[in-house]
């Protein structure tokens, strides 16, 4: 079973692979476009980017309300856990 | 009608013969080849496995890593062209309104984004839709390159680009200095740039039997006008060009290289890809060059001819020249640069306006390289082998392009 912090620390490392942004600031509470100053093509490309990182697929009506890291990691936990159990 | 004068204050270029207008030219001059092996994908299948790299390019020795992934290589060439070019005019980066407003862009590409088209195709293919990068469409249209310059540069004045196969980079600066006479802006960042060694550009130009197939002598391959030619050097990269008008230059006090005094573009309206056998086209266009530069033929000192090592381009422009220069055409220096350089497509002309500017600056007519058997059909002084100092005080550059797409620009010294 994936933990929330493992989940936490790869959503981290594909952030920081994909947008100007420090390790710091990465923190479940930042959103994408304010805190991160991610645009809306880069939100997609991070959506994709967790699809492929975890192997799940994010409905597009889901994507306009992952607006922050904590979310995010709240949606693949979902995901994931729905999937083994 | 009293036209604004437009002079050139600034020049950029990324070409296989160097990184940089100094690289650059003093191997156009010296005559020393840029043409090399195919490194950056595998030329195994093709007939031709040669061509003009940048050697050795990393991106990200000019971007951040994030910026670099989200612009196509064509793209990158463009900007960092234009970095040079903008920063030797002394426009800076940190231009603002109502100046502006006043600077706009004109820099086109014959063929636009293919590295990515390909890769992401690729993965359309093998993953689906889904695994599409979300920067494909702006990473691989034509205009992006125009787009970027004024993003990071803040140009807010006319931008767009203008695709014409070879001729691009002729029409991009005429573009631009129609747009400075007759008022609409002050400056214009010109220019065209290419990144067109890609397997579907290498099957494509190959199949045509366009490329020279010279493996065994990549840097003997481009010979223009020498009887054994057998077809051009795929080549990559960018020129931009600083055109400014006279006052606006002046008031800020910036260095004048040239000026350019002459455009005209036309169309063979004949074949696809073939010049007319006749050069129609391409007298037509140099003579309305001329005129419009306010010149007679006689005028003219050197031209940088279009010059391919294609059979047929070298052979219809030598009749062209011959018909628009009568006695002149045996005196007038020619020669084809792309010897050194190969043919950047899209963004050959406008290295080549670089070359010609550079040319006049230094009373120095570049070579035509790889030229060592005389063709019957190509019978004038095209410069063979080794640079000639020779006063130039009106240059020309030719542009044709597959469409039947031709332009010419003239250069004059810059006098007060």
């Amino acid at each position: 079973m994936v933990t929330r912090e493992e989940i936490f620390r790869r959503v981290q490392d594909i952030i920081i692979d994909r947008l100007n942004v420090k390790k710091d600031k990465i923190t479940l509470d930042a959103t994408f476009l304010d805190d991160l100053g991610a645009d809306s093509l880069e939100l997609t490309e991070l959506v994709l980017a967790v699809e492929e990182e975890f192997s799940l697929k994010i409905p597009d009506e889901q994507i306009e309300q992952l607006t922050s890291v904590g979310k995010v990691v709240a949606f693949v936990e979902s995901c994931l856990s729905a999937s083994s159990g | 009608m009293n036209r604004r004068r437009v002079v050139v204050t600034g020049l950029g270029v990324v070409a296989p013969n160097g990184v940089g207008v100094p690289a650059f030219w003093e191997s156009c001059r010296e005559g020393r080849s840029g043409i090399g092996p195919i490194t950056i994908l595998d030329p195994s299948p093709y007939p031709t496995r040669f061509g003009g790299e940048i050697k050795n390019y990393d991106p990200l020795n000019f971007f951040e890593k994030n910026e670099a992934r989200k612009i196509d290589r064509f793209a990158q060439f463009a900007l960092i062209a234009c970095r040079e070019a903008v920063q030797q005019a002394g426009l800076g980066e940190d231009v603002v309104r109502p100046v502006a407003d006043r600077i706009g862009v004109v820099i086109g590409s014959g063929m636009g984004g293919f590295t990515t088209i390909e890769s992401q195709h690729k993965r359309l293919m093998e993953h689906g839709p889904r695994r599409i990068y979300p920067f494909l469409i702006p990473m691989m249209i034509v205009n992006i390159a125009a787009g970027e310059v004024a993003i990071r540069h803040g140009f807010k004045g006319p931008n767009t680009s203008m695709v014409s196969a070879c001729t691009t980079g002729n029409h991009c600066i005429g573009f631009g200095l129609r747009t400075i006479q007759y008022g609409d802006a002050d400056a214009m960042i010109v220019g065209s740039s290419e990144a067109g060694i890609t397997h579907i550009s290498l099957a494509g130009f190959s199949i045509m039997r366009a490329l020279s197939t010279r493996n065994d002598g990549p840097e003997k391959a481009s010979r223009p006008f020498d009887r054994d030619r057998d077809g051009f050097v795929l080549s990559e990269g960018a020129g931009v060009i600083v055109l400014e008008e006279l006052e606006f230059a002046k008031r800020r006090g910036t260095p004048i290289l040239a000026e350019i005094i002459g455009y005209a573009a036309n169309s063979d309206a004949h074949h696809i890809t073939a010049p007319c056998p006749d050069g129609e086209g391409a007298r037509s266009v140099m003579r309305l060059a001329v005129k419009d530069a306010g010149l007679q033929p006689s005028d003219i000192d050197y031209i940088n001819a279009h010059g391919t090592s294609t059979q047929l381009n070298d052979k219809a422009e030598t009749f062209a020249i011959k018909e628009v220069f009568g006695d002149h055409a045996r005196k007038v220096k020619i020669s084809s640069t792309k010897s050194v350089h190969g043919h950047l497509l899209g963004a050959g002309a406008s290295v080549e306006a670089v070359a010609t500017v550079c040319a006049i600056r230094e009373g120095v007519v570049p070579p035509t390289i790889n030229y060592t058997t005389a063709d019957p059909d190509c019978d004038l002084d095209y410069t063979p082998n080794a640079k000639v100092a020779h006063q130039i005080r009106h240059a020309m550059s030719n542009a044709f392009g597959f469409g039947g797409h031709n332009g010419s620009v003239v250069f004059k010294k810059y006098e007060e």
